[in-house]
């Protein structure tokens, strides 16, 4: 049973890359979400299994607030957000999506390679996620600078803090509790803001495209 | 509780309760003046605990939570200084925008609040002994700068303060990564129990750290935390959110923000050193990235039209003068980033406060479109002028001091950078002192306005950098030279 365990963990690293892929690729602002509410249920299962195997009994508090702030909270926010907005739309992107995914594997192979120095050093449980969380990380990057909307952007933003997480507990079975609570604050707000902005962006501007945010040039 | 940790507790307090009363009646006539009320308090905390740390050396407190040694404490007092001033100043300018519009009741609340809590989150930066605190609190300042820069909700204001948000969120999320992997890396030397993020734990064990992967981790926690000091090429947030804000938070903005995303690389910094034993890892990696941002800035900075964008680029000139003298190391040239930190912080605040009368005077940011001040009102011209030659370093001011120490320790260590960096000072100098001479002598194209200005921060900080210049008083050279000691090896 206990040896089953850290190869579950690696499993969930496995989704969590294979989720991030499919945000980099989908089109769909709704299917956006909905992956990147499966993609904060997968971090939150992996932080509880790690927790159950290394006996950290403060990686399910961790557990919990990533439930709360990113299954629940965040979604919902979105999916407000898009209501009142009125989104429906297909997001548009600046590199097609074949291109984009070729990139992605790119970006895959340089995080593991940058990792295997020091992955024998990361906690024994799953030697692999380190790589796997620095490749979740930069495919959140090479998402929001494809993408053209705000709103995408500010997913793939939330996604790049997910693969954060999931290198925080992974390699080191979690940060300090006080670090994470202050993350999940700091991430909580920005969302906020970032919700607010959107109203005004679209209210100053009639349209959520970020082609409209590039007045501001040096003469 | 102790003296130190009554003053500490207070110079946290401070600001926080500020921020709590703002946010309530931040509307009220009486706000601004409740505004610098609380931050004279935090500047009073602020010389307590510098007052206790000069006579008893570095303290921890609080079950190690919070660490303030010769480093953060000069830090920490010119926060609590500049807080201050820029509050004072901040008075009279929002009276005129209010007059003119452009901020309203609830914009006011907001304006105050966010104005103690940012103050709340860089002194918490700069005091607190985790490094995990260190990027909550930086995240948590680029949080409530956003809504300082986009207070105006006009369409440009918008756009820098997206554009500020996603780049620093992105750059300082790396630097969470590093702080990851730096974590990681001291588990391994330390018994467990939470301690392996606190500073001073770090600093006692940091020859044993694994160099691989305090070398990884350097790399994210310098993009990351670099890209709030403004480091070219991931500067492109820095002039819309100077240009764009009101013009006391450009004011902290330079003269604060940058100095404590500095810190937090320089303190990442000493632990790199001492885990890879001599190797200049990190040390290359500052020079040459200071080094590009001080000459890349400046031929920027020939392009602008508008007052606040160039003195944005100065400053990312001046951040980068800062980063390549801590990257070349040594006791002289830490000493002399140190001291640049210091003079900077002033003169370019005192700039901005300048600069924030002359354009509410003139109704306009475009240089152009500001000729002949020193007419209207000379107090203002001569207070820019000052500042510009200040900041330009010309002798006697600080800047000078700090600029020469740079430059001959560069001579010295590395000639060919030297060439590079004279080319750039002359070229900004030229550049700017040409504008600035338009803006305050000519014909007159500014009206006076309703309310006096706030010129006694102007005046307090320029006569600092000019005191700077001349003499350093006995105390501030000793914590210089305990910073540089600890930093610069």
């Amino acid at each position: 049973m206990s040896a089953l365990l850290p190869q579950f963990v690696n499993l969930l690293g496995a989704v969590l890359l294979l989720l991030a892929f499919a945000m980099t690729s989908q089109r769909r602002m709704l299917a956006l979400i909905h992956l990147f509410t499966m993609q904060g249920a997968t971090l939150a299962l992996a932080t509880a299994v790690v927790g159950y195997v290394t006996r950290q009994h403060h990686l399910y508090l961790s557990a919990g607030l990533t439930v709360v702030l990113k299954v629940l909270l965040i979604p919902w926010l979105l999916h407000r957000v898009l209501d009142r907005l009125g989104i429906r739309r297909d997001v548009e992107t600046l590199i097609n999506i074949p291109t984009t995914m070729l990139i992605g594997i790119g970006v895959v192979i340089f995080a593991f390679n940058l990792s295997i120095p020091i992955s024998h050093l990361s906690s024994a449980l799953a030697s692999g996620t380190l790589g796997i969380a620095l490749a979740c990380v930069l495919l959140s990057f090479l998402m929001m600078i494809t993408r053209t909307k705000a709103v995408p952007q500010v997913i793939g933003f939330l996604a790049m803090e997910n693969g954060l997480f999931f290198a925080a507990t992974a390699a080191t079975y979690g940060m300090p509790m006080v670090v994470e609570l202050g993350i999940g604050l700091d991430v909580l707000v920005g969302v906020l803001i970032l919700g607010v902005f959107m109203f005004q962006i679209r209210e100053q501007f009639d349209s959520l495209d970020i082609h409209h945010l590039e007045q501001l040039k040096d003469d | 509780m102790t003296q130190e940790a009554l003053a500490l507790a207070l110079l946290l307090a401070c600001p926080l309760a500020g921020a709590a009363v703002l946010a309530l009646c931040g509307h009220r006539e009486r706000a601004r003046d409740l505004n610098v009320t609380f931050s004279c308090g935090t500047f009073f905390a602020a010389c307590a605990l510098a007052m206790h740390v000069v006579r008893a050396g570095p303290v921890l407190l609080w079950d190690n939570a919070f660490y303030v040694d010769a480093l953060n404490v000069f830090l920490l007092t010119l926060t609590a200084l500049v807080g201050l001033t820029t509050a004072v100043f901040s008075r009279p300018y929002m009276r005129v925008e209010s007059d003119h519009g452009k901020m309203t009741a609830p914009r006011l609340r907001l304006y105050h609040s966010m104005y103690q809590l940012f103050s709340f989150t860089m002194l918490l930066a700069l005091s607190t002994n985790n490094m995990g605190i260190i990027w909550v609190a930086m995240e948590a300042a680029t949080l409530t700068t956003v809504l300082l820069v986009s207070v105006y909700r006009t369409a440009a204001s918008l756009e820098a303060a997206w554009k500020y948000f996603i780049l620093c969120g992105v750059g300082i999320a790396q630097a969470l990564f590093g702080t990851v992997l730096l974590y990681m890396a001291a588990e391994k030397v330390m018994p467990p129990g939470g301690g392996a993020l606190l500073w001073s734990n770090l600093d006692a064990v940091k020859g044993q750290l694994d160099p691989d992967v305090i070398t990884l981790a350097f790399a994210f926690l310098f993009i990351g935390y670099g890209t709030k000091v403004g480091l070219v090429p991931v500067h492109n947030w820095l002039p819309d959110a100077h240009a764009e804000g009101p013009t006391p938070v450009s004011a902290v903005l330079s003269g604060l923000l940058l100095n404590v995303a500095l810190y937090a690389v320089l303190r990442c910094k000493v632990l790199t050193d001492g885990a890879l034993h001599g190797n200049a890892l990190s040390g290359r990696l500052m020079m040459g990235f200071g080094l590009l941002s001080v000459v890349a800035a400046v031929f920027f900075l020939i392009r602008q039209r508008d007052v606040k964008r160039m003195f944005a680029y100065s400053s990312i000139e001046h951040m980068g003068m800062m980063t390549f003298a801590f990257g070349m190391g040594g006791p002289i040239a830490t000493y002399a980033g140190l001291l640049h930190m210091t003079v900077h912080s002033l003169i370019k605040s005192a700039i901005f406060f300048a600069v924030g009368h002359a354009t509410q005077k003139a109704g306009t940011q475009l240089m152009d479109g500001i000729r002949g001040l020193l007419k209207i009102s000379p107090t203002v011209a001569w207070g820019l002028m000052i500042g510009t030659l200040a900041i330009l370093g010309m002798p006697p001011f600080g800047v000078f001091a700090s600029e020469f120490l740079i430059l001959t320790t560069a001579m010295r260590d590395h000639p060919w950078a030297t060439p590079l960096l004279l080319i750039a000072l002359a070229v900004a100098f030229a550049s700017v002192f040409g504008r600035v001479q338009g803006m305050v002598f000519g014909e007159t194209s500014v009206k006076p306005l309703a309310h006096r200005p706030a010129l006694v921060p102007v005046f307090v900080h320029l006569t600092l950098g000019l005191m700077l210049g001349l003499y350093i008083p006995p105390y501030l050279d000793a914590w210089y030279r305990q910073a540089a000691a600890m930093i610069g090896n």
